[in-house]
């Protein structure tokens, strides 16, 4: 993916720009709001990463300014104000996520490549599919090898999630806030324990798992034999 | 500028000048009303009272001359309050009557109806009185004069005039005392608000202004300013809270992050050193972080303005949620975990704040609330219930435990930013759950309550019920 890093720290531009390229994309920077805004409008990127604080000008503006012209690119947001109304602000200023410093690479890495495949039209596929893993979405129901399995709604929720980011790394948080809708981190690991029961459902009696941890930054759910 | 500068420019001087003037015109028109109408009304006695006169003495003449007109004349006027008679000949001179002194020439000329004359008594002092008179002429040249006396008029006019002056001097002199009275009075009142005000920016949060109990507006207006006082030395108080806290408890941690980097640097070096070394100061700061933010979120909710994030939500549905999530880990560690909640209960909330209050509390009881069996015995099952009920005008969201408990001395001090118990210092936490539980409690004009669950502790978050 080419992504657009606009962010006026130099040495947190270049380490997220290294770490991007490391994980197989493509990253420019820009210092300040107004040549972001720029390179933003001269060239096509997936993702943006625009921090809500910049010199010259405001990331929220660039941002608006940016979606006002039918720019296609969704938009992370990075701000050193993490409460639920700075948030809101975000969302509002026409940004797609929102990610409150300071952040690990991993959740910043997850969230950008959620974002990326945003373009792809997931949202209105009726039926997700990983391996024998099949998820109609009109049905509410899930099969594994033909097998129905029998989820609560929350868990369904869950699957639905992880299956519509199949191959990508969700973190914990981002299932919080997709699955639950909740922005705040519950101080026990209580997500752990919802994955792990569906994990029972769905792996359980199964040769090849689908849904993996990943150390360190969160789940997927991918075939390895793909 | 000079206390009298001040009192003339209060309201209440402005207010008693006006009810002064006005006072003062009401009471003249009054006054100026009745006068003129008795006057009037005096005025038309006295003429009817001549002209039945006339008609009368006319007809003893005609019944019995001169001699019978004078006798009567004579008798009318020694009696008490008689009217004026003069009767005098062709000549002039005088025939009969009480009159003794006619200032100027009898007037002589009948077809003058009534006319005011200057006269002196027979029996009089010798002052001279003003009289209504009419003069008539009988056959014989006989002159004939009625009047009657008009200085009681007069006196009476005096009368009312001196009312009048009495009247708007009274009136202004009350003015004058209530606009001493009142604006001395509003006048030191507020320069008593004045003078705390400004005590209050020298510093001195904690003075305030008086109340006097009287429920009139300057009252009002002070127990409005103490709210507002009261208000930001709370949130005073709570930033001097959060710097002593950020002072004393985030620089424990960073001293021991930054330990942990400097003991890596010291020792042999490896790879596997230095990554232990590494891994475990992300972990450090990580947890840092989370207990920033929790200051932080206790800070912006302590300060936070009820209107800007309250929206109607059903308190069971956001209790069965975090219910739901909580489930499956409480199970996974033998909790038994019970869930009462009742119907569909609305209340002015922040669903996410009411939630993570929740969160917190049954994170609290997982953590703390597990029994503690004796050596040897087999303790009673690790239970946690929450439940969502009414009471009263209240939402009350409980979560109990059946643990060890809090005692009744520390349930205060376990509010409080930081206070871990000595009990709990080896489990994982910040110290921060319940002061954000409270912070949140009180935003939504609820309260937060600790009680003994014997055994155990139960928790309640009491919210107003939404109209």
């Amino acid at each position: 993916m080419r992504i657009l890093i606009i962010e006026d720290d130099q040495e947190a531009a270049a380490y997220l720009i290294k770490a991007l390229k490391e994980a197989g994309h493509v990253a420019d920077h820009a210092a300040d709001g107004e040549t972001g805004y720029a390179m933003a409008s001269g060239a096509d990127y997936d993702v943006l990463v625009v921090d809500r604080m910049l010199p010259r000008r405001d990331g929220l503006s660039v941002v608006e300014e940016l979606k006002r012209e039918g720019n296609p690119a969704p938009v992370l947001i990075l701000s050193a104000l993490g409460q639920v109304d700075d948030r809101v602000q975000g969302l509002r200023a026409g940004g797609d996520d929102y990610l409150p410093k300071p952040y690990s690479f991993a959740e910043l890495l997850a969230r950008v490549e959620a974002l990326g495949r945003r373009n792809r039209p997931a949202d209105a596929e009726t039926t997700f599919r990983v391996g024998d893993l099949e998820l109609d979405r009109l049905a509410h129901a899930a099969t594994r090898a033909g097998q129905p399995i029998a989820l609560q709604p929350r868990e369904f929720r869950l699957l639905e999630y992880l299956m519509k980011h199949a191959g990508q790394v969700v973190t914990r948080t981002m299932l919080l806030e997709n699955v639950w809708d909740y922005h705040f981190d519950p101080q026990t690991n209580v997500i752990d324990v919802h994955i792990s029961r569906l994990r029972a459902k769905i792996d359980k009696g199964f040769d090849r798992p689908l849904l993996h941890t990943i150390r360190g930054a969160g789940y997927t759910i991918r075939d390895d034999a793909r | 500028m000079t206390t009298l500068g001040k009192l003339v420019r209060t309201t209440a001087f402005k207010l008693s000048l006006v009810y002064l003037v006005a006072f003062a015109l009401f009471a003249g028109f009054l006054v100026f009303y009745i006068g003129h109408n008795t006057q009037r009304m005096m005025a038309q006695q006295i003429n009817e009272t001549i002209e039945a006169e006339v008609k009368g003495l006319g007809e003893q003449y005609s019944q019995g001359g001169i001699r019978r007109l004078v006798d009567v004349v004579d008798r009318r006027a020694r009696q008490p309050g008689a009217s004026l008679y003069l009767i005098t000949d062709f000549s002039g001179d005088v025939i009969a009557g009480n009159v003794k002194n006619l200032k100027g020439r009898m007037p002589r000329d009948p077809d003058v109806p009534i006319q005011v004359v200057r006269y002196e008594r027979n029996a009089g002092d010798g002052e001279p009185q003003e009289a209504a008179v009419r003069v008539f002429v009988l056959p014989g040249g006989f002159h004939i004069l009625i009047g009657r006396d008009i200085s009681e008029g007069e006196r009476f006019r005096e009368v009312i005039e001196s009312a009048l002056r009495i009247t708007i001097a009274v009136v202004g002199v009350l003015a004058v005392l209530s606009w001493l009275f009142v604006g001395r009075r509003v006048l030191s009142r507020i320069d008593a608000v004045s003078d705390t005000g400004r005590r209050i920016m020298e510093g001195d949060l904690s003075r305030r202004l008086h109340v006097t109990g009287s429920g009139d507006e300057i009252d009002r207006l002070a127990e409005n300013v103490n709210a507002m006082l009261e208000r930001i030395e709370l949130l005073m108080q709570g930033l001097k809270d959060v710097s002593d806290n950020i002072a004393h408890d985030l620089k424990t941690p960073l001293t021991r992050l930054r330990n942990r980097v400097e003991g890596a640097l010291r020792e042999e070096p490896s790879v596997e050193g230095y990554r232990e070394a590494l891994e475990a100061t992300i972990e450090e700061s990580d947890q840092l972080i989370r207990t920033f933010n929790a200051l932080l979120k206790i800070a912006r909710v302590e300060a936070g303005s009820p209107d800007q994030v309250l929206e109607r939500v059903d308190a069971s549905e956001i209790a069965a949620e975090v219910a739901e999530l909580y489930e499956p880990l409480a199970e996974d560690e033998g909790v038994k975990f019970m869930s009462e909640i009742c119907d569909t209960v609305p209340v002015e909330a922040s669903r996410e704040l009411i939630a993570q209050a929740i969160s917190n509390l049954v994170d609290n009881a997982l953590k703390y609330g597990r029994p503690q069996p004796k050596e040897g015995e087999k303790g009673p099952q690790f239970a946690i219930t929450l439940r969502v009920f009414c009471e009263g005008g209240d939402v009350v969201l409980s979560v109990a435990d059946n643990g060890p408990g809090i005692s009744l001395s520390d349930h205060e001090r376990v509010l409080r930013r930081f206070v871990r118990l000595e009990e709990s210092r080896t489990a994982p936490g910040s110290g921060l759950g319940l002061s954000l539980v409270q912070a949140v409690a009180n935003l939504h004009r609820g309260k937060l309550e600790l009680a003994d669950n014997d055994p155990g502790l139960i928790a309640r978050l009491r919210l107003p019920k939404a109209q």
